[in-house]
């Protein structure tokens, strides 16, 4: 270990991260040219959730072939190797400040200075806890958010329980259903607050329906029971305000409630360096090179925005490698900003920013449907002229919609806000 | 078992007397009935170390408030407990509050309280912007201070033990009776025998206390339901703000914690079971209502929990502290509900030298200081955490990433005189857990780390003793079960 001399160490372009958005953003860094680049992980190896993530349907639109998390980690861990980036694992970083100031910790390095040019933020999210929803009953033992169960399976080889219900139908939950049941377990219910899935309709199918068990949509847990472990769970119908309906209730004996009630990006070291948070993403606000409020701090991957597809997250983050690595170079892009707002029916469009440029590229609008939309209409609006329609079959909040505006689209704006916004 | 003395219940108060009696030359054993020290009402109330003003004067509470507000910020410092002194106000909304807020004041004054003043709306929008703007006026209450009650307890706990006291956690007192020159004990663990049993047991104080006098008290169990929030840079309250009080207790309070959180509660409710710490939806409701008062913007965006916790109330409203009427040897601290973590300190003096003086007990002269503990992570600064990890390098792990605990210190409270045993026990001593994301990331590496030092299986490893286990197999076994 070195002795801390208070010295920070100087780097080009800094990665919090080595799940998949911060592997990716460190490939493109390197594959741009930067020398002096290193990322920074706490957990002992590469890989982030990938690793626990043992079932397949990673890596359609990337690879082009069906992966497991793990598979899809691999290559890009291979990547990192052949390029020969520096990672430490093990490493906590404990603050980021607005001018790049990075201090970390780990057991082989102790405590460490850092100075970065650029900086990628790419810690991932993290699981809505049972407190955060404020659910009456006891506090026993035997509530899992669905990520520490699967955790405990995957990687640990341990069964949190036997017989489980399951709140709240994130993806992680219903892939979390399946794997249960595989286990012997006897999952009993998927409960979900909203009259709608927030996970993919291949694991609703797949994990769910495969498997014969139940999915109540609007229905809620309203109390816990069980004084060391869990014993059971009270579940009832909610109303349009998502008030429990008295009367509707139902109990099941179990001995484990799983919960999948959303994903939190993990934003605390954004927060520490004045980078602006989007109430709506809870991710940083950004521009078309994912560069946040603060200049030279980027973000990718699922502390920017919670996506529903890695291979999303690898193609987010290889361009916001590439721009830090840019910025590292002294190619600092700058320019006016065009504002991107959320209109009718829309949740958290990233980036919020376009910068105005000569030659621009093609840009990748992102957002969520703040409800399910049958045979609607996706419009984005240069004030209010129309820049785009597309007809859209299907739109629902578990599905992140991606609509692409073209360098020709962006060259005729005319500086105002653009909106996006879905018509029924 | 055989010991000099016995004290029954591991909660604040308990091993406040643990830790004087450690001073006299006699054998002293805590028999608690929970998996850790302060599992009952001392791990789930609101940190506050009252000034004194609620209590009527002349009431045991008010005297043993007042004296033991006074002991606090020492005692804090000398077991290495958390302690801060931001001040409180009770306000009043309503001319009837007023009058409430000028008897409490005089009330204050008379239970010898130091530096209260009536102050007006403004001063009380200057000092806490956040009030409510319909407020009237306050009572100010410089001397209201804040710790940790698990933190306390623990280390109290720690400081009886490195001095000879044992502990015997999951050991439940059935019954007791009085036996010749002493007292006679039946436990989940076996029989017992003492000298002196000094009753501590909180919501179970009154059952113990009907077996050794006839002069009978009733306990009620009080239920409290509070929402913990995130800590900020910027807590919305830095004082603990009151609301004027009620017939069933102080009201609901927001309030900073000693680690910079904010509090809101607690309800009050009488219920029937004094281990029913579940919270309901009515209770967290009226929580949440009330402290609307105080707080109208109130923001439940950064809940990070809920709890509820049982106060012993007893039917007379007052504590009952000293020796058991009837009973020679027997001494107890019954109906401890609020100010009793206030009053901690100056009741387990008050029972400590009263039991030293009866049975003339003799000072050690080799009483041992309490065991040094070492700044949280959490709290220190760059070189210091820079130094811990060259130190000690497990300092270099960060175990709970949202409130900053390392390796170093889940081992460390394990290893502690009293030591963690369950994942509970493990957060009350390090805060690993007590974040926003509830363990989800930290308790697999705690539970871990537990099997670890504990030499145990980690499907053995308790969130907090007894069935609580968090695993209940290895991958495998359930599928070949059922295959089978």
């Amino acid at each position: 270990m070195e002795h801390f001399n208070g010295i920070p160490q100087p780097v080009d372009v800094l990665v919090i991260g080595a799940g998949p958005a911060g592997m990716a953003a460190a490939i493109a860094a390197r594959e741009a040219g930067v020398e002096s680049l290193l990322v920074l992980e706490r957990e002992p190896d590469m890989g982030g959730i990938l690793r626990q993530c043992i079932h397949n349907g990673f890596g359609l639109h990337r690879f082009k072939e069906e992966l497991t998390g793990p598979e899809y980690a691999q290559r890009d861990i291979d990547r990192v190797r052949e390029l020969g980036i520096e990672v430490r694992c093990g490493t906590t970083v404990l603050s980021v400040d607005a001018n790049r100031l990075v201090t970390a910790v780990s057991r082989e390095h102790g405590l460490t200075l850092l100075k970065a040019k650029a900086i990628v933020l790419a810690m991932g999210c993290r699981e809505r806890p049972r407190g955060a929803l404020a659910t009456p009953g006891t506090r026993c033992a035997g509530i899992y958010s669905a990520g520490t169960a699967q955790k405990f399976v995957n990687l640990e080889g341990y069964m949190p329980g036997k017989r489980v219900v399951i709140l709240g139908s994130g993806d992680i939950g219903l892939i979390m259903a399946r794997r249960m049941t595989l286990q012997g377990a006897q999952v009993l219910a998927c409960v979900e607050l909203m009259p709608y899935s927030s996970g993919l309709n291949r694991n609703i199918v797949q994990c769910l329906h495969d498997y014969g068990i139940p999915l109540y949509l609007s229905h809620t847990v309203v109390d816990i029971q069980g004084r060391e472990r869990l014993s059971g769970v009270t579940v009832a119908q909610v109303d349009e305000r998502r008030e429990p309906v008295p009367g509707t209730e139902k109990h099941f004996d179990c001995d484990t409630l799983l919960l999948s009630v959303g994903l939190i990006p993990e934003n605390e070291l954004s927060r520490q360096a004045g980078v602006e948070i989007s109430p709506l993403t809870q991710g940083a606000v950004v521009d078309d090179t994912l560069q946040t409020s603060r200049e030279g701090i980027f973000a990718c991957g699922n502390v920017l925005h919670v996506h529903d597809l890695v291979d999303f997250v690898s193609a987010e983050s290889f361009k916001a490698g590439r721009a830090a690595a840019a910025y590292a170079m002294g190619k600092r892009r700058a320019g006016d900003a065009i504002a991107v707002r959320d209109g009718q029916g829309v949740r958290g469009v990233v980036p919020q920013r376009l910068l105005r440029q000569d030659a621009p590229e093609a840009v990748q609008l992102m957002f969520r449907p703040d409800a399910v939309y049958e045979n609607a209409t996706l419009r984005i609006l240069d004030g209010k002229r129309e820049v785009l329609r597309q007809r859209k079959r299907i739109l629902t909040p578990g599905e992140m919609v991606e609509v692409t505006l073209k360098p020709e689209h962006i060259a005729a704006l005319s500086g105002g806000d653009v909106t996006v916004c879905i018509a029924r | 078992m055989n010991q000099d003395i016995i004290i029954i219940g591991g909660g604040v108060v308990g091993c406040a007397v643990a830790r004087l009696l450690s001073r006299y030359a006699a054998t002293v054993a805590v028999l608690e009935a929970g998996s850790d020290v302060a599992e009952g009402a001392s791990k789930a109330n609101s940190g506050i170390v009252h000034a004194g003003f609620d209590a009527a004067p002349g009431s045991r509470k008010a005297q043993l408030n007042v004296r033991g507000a006074r002991m606090y910020a020492r005692l804090c410092k000398e077991v290495g407990a958390p302690y801060a002194q931001p001040g409180a106000l009770v306000l009043a909304f309503t001319p009837e509050d007023r009058a409430t807020v000028d008897g409490l004041y005089r009330q204050g004054l008379a239970n010898g309280v130091e530096g209260l003043r009536v102050i007006e709306r403004d001063e009380v929008l200057r000092l806490e912007p956040n009030v409510n703007p319909a407020v009237l006026c306050a009572l100010l209450a410089p001397t209201s201070g804040l710790t940790s009650p698990y933190e306390l307890t623990c280390a109290l706990a720690d400081h009886a033990a490195v001095n000879g006291v044992t502990f015997h956690l999951e050991t439940k007192v059935q019954s007791i009776r009085r036996a010749e020159d002493g007292y006679e004990l039946d436990t989940s663990r076996g029989p017992a025998r003492c000298r002196v049993v000094v009753n501590c047991a909180g919501s179970d104080s009154g059952r113990l206390h009907n077996q050794l006098s006839s002069r009978e008290l009733c306990i009620i169990p009080r239920k409290g339901e509070y929402y913990l929030l995130d800590h900020t840079d910027a807590p919305p309250f830095t004082r603990t703000i009151f609301q004027t009080p009620t017939r069933m207790g102080k009201g609901v309070l927001v309030s900073p914690t000693v680690h910079g959180n904010t509090l809101l509660g607690p309800t009050a409710e009488d219920v029937e079971d004094a281990l029913d710490v579940s919270t309901t939806a009515q209770g967290l409701g009226q929580a949440r209502e009330a402290a609307r008062l105080t707080w109208p913007q109130e923001s439940l965006r950064s809940v990070i929990t809920t709890f509820a916790g049982v106060r012993a109330h007893e039917h007379g409203g007052d504590f009952v502290i000293g020796s058991v009427e009837g009973a020679p040897g027997a001494y107890e601290a019954v109906g401890i509900e609020s100010p009793g973590l206030s009053a901690a300190p100056a009741i387990a003096e008050e029972l400590a030298e009263k039991i030293a003086k009866d049975f003339r007990l003799a000072v050690k002269a080799d009483w041992r200081p309490a065991p040094r503990r070492e700044k949280p992570f959490y709290d220190m600064s760059l070189q210091e955490r820079a130094q811990a990890v060259e130190r000690d390098p497990a300092y270099g792990v960060l175990v709970c990433r949202c409130e900053q605990v390392t390796e170093a210190e889940v081992r460390a409270a394990i290893r502690r005189p009293v030591g963690a045993r369950t994942i509970d026990a493990v957060k009350r001593r390090t805060r690993a857990g007590m974040g926003r994301c509830q363990g989800g990331f930290c308790s697999p590496r705690v539970l871990e780390i537990l099997a670890e030092e504990l030499h145990i299986d980690p499907t053995e490893v308790t969130k907090c003793g007894g069935a609580s286990r968090l695993l209940v197999g290895i991958i495998g076994q359930a599928a070949q079960q059922k295959e089978v």
